[in-house]
């Protein structure tokens, strides 16, 4: 099962989030963002955290825009599978694979702590691992994670079954509580949460390990 | 020449920004401010012979993200 992560100038989970994948069991190539085309027969593309560009403009915005960003839509339009993490998570919402925007958290504060999530869904790749309704911690880290999304697109994901993770005491000011959600297709999720960070024992928490485990699991086996 | 864009989060937006400065004026005593809403100014260079309609296509594809942002073109 092949992965690539994918590199801007600013990120900074590139090397946590391939640690991730490869004790998981995939084979982790990184791609630079000026780089037009993914490595042949990648399965999964993962986006990391981190500040791409600054968070000059927007968020994730001169990220989306990148060569490597087109080759990550034409990936993901054909049905290979997305993981966005934090700038990860801004960065498609840019491109337009998922949808809604991050705003500036509401109390304004950069927010870097452990908080509880819910899986709502155990229908899909990245949260098979975990049964519906479970309860994890996983770290969150940044400024603008504050999920926006108007009425109809929250109740459609809501409808769809597509929120996959929600914050069990909203720290940012998120929309219906929403930490993560996926694409139509169920192969494109986006997270603010860091699971590369509640990964090995040395994190302190290992509540992040069953997403890769179930992801690369399920790719491996397909 | 020139054009100026005007950024500003649509309104029903939360902006806490905004709401912060709101009350850091309420804070050294300016009353009647009633609501301050915060957005960003991008300015152009552009060739001879740019177009209104070129700048709003910088707009869509980049400049502002139109799912939470509304954008206003100046050509000066």
């Amino acid at each position: 099962m092949k992965a690539a992560v994918v590199q801007f100038p600013g990120s900074n989970c590139d090397r946590d989030m391939a640690v991730a994948l490869e004790k998981s069991g995939a084979d982790v190539s990184v791609v630079w963002h000026k780089d037009a085309k993914l490595p042949e027969g990648v399965d999964l593309v993962a986006i990391p955290g981190g500040f791409s560009f600054g968070d000059y403009l927007r968020c994730g915005a001169i990220a989306a825009n990148s060569p490597i960003c087109q080759a990550v839509v034409d990936h993901a339009v054909r049905g290979g599978y997305v993981l966005g993490v934090c700038n990860g998570f801004q960065v498609l919402t840019e491109t337009g694979l998922l949808p809604g925007a991050l705003l500036r958290n509401a109390g304004l504060k950069y927010i870097c702590r452990t908080v509880g999530l819910k899986v709502e869904t155990s229908n899909s790749a990245f949260t098979e691992g975990y049964n519906a309704g479970t309860e994890i911690g996983v770290p969150i880290a940044h400024h603008d994670g504050n999920y926006f999304a108007d009425d109809e697109v929250i109740a459609r994901l809501k409808g769809d079954d597509r929120v996959a993770f929600s914050y069990t005491d909203n720290p940012n000011g998120s929309r219906a509580d929403i930490a993560g959600i996926l694409s139509e297709n169920r192969r494109v999720l986006g997270m603010m949460p860091h699971p590369e960070r509640a990964f090995e024992d040395a994190h302190g928490n290992t509540d992040g390990q069953r997403l890769f485990a179930g992801l690369i699991g399920q790719l491996a086996s397909a | 020449m020139k054009a100026r864009v005007h950024v500003m989060l649509k309104d029903g937006v939360l902006d806490p920004q905004g709401a912060a400065v709101k009350h850091a004026l309420g804070a050294l005593g300016f009353d009647g401010v009633e609501g301050v809403r915060q957005g960003k100014v991008i300015e152009l260079d552009l060739a001879d012979g740019a177009t209104e309609e070129q700048v709003g296509a910088m707009c869509e594809k980049l400049l502002a993200n139109t799912v939470i942002e509304s954008y206003r073109i100046e050509m000066l």
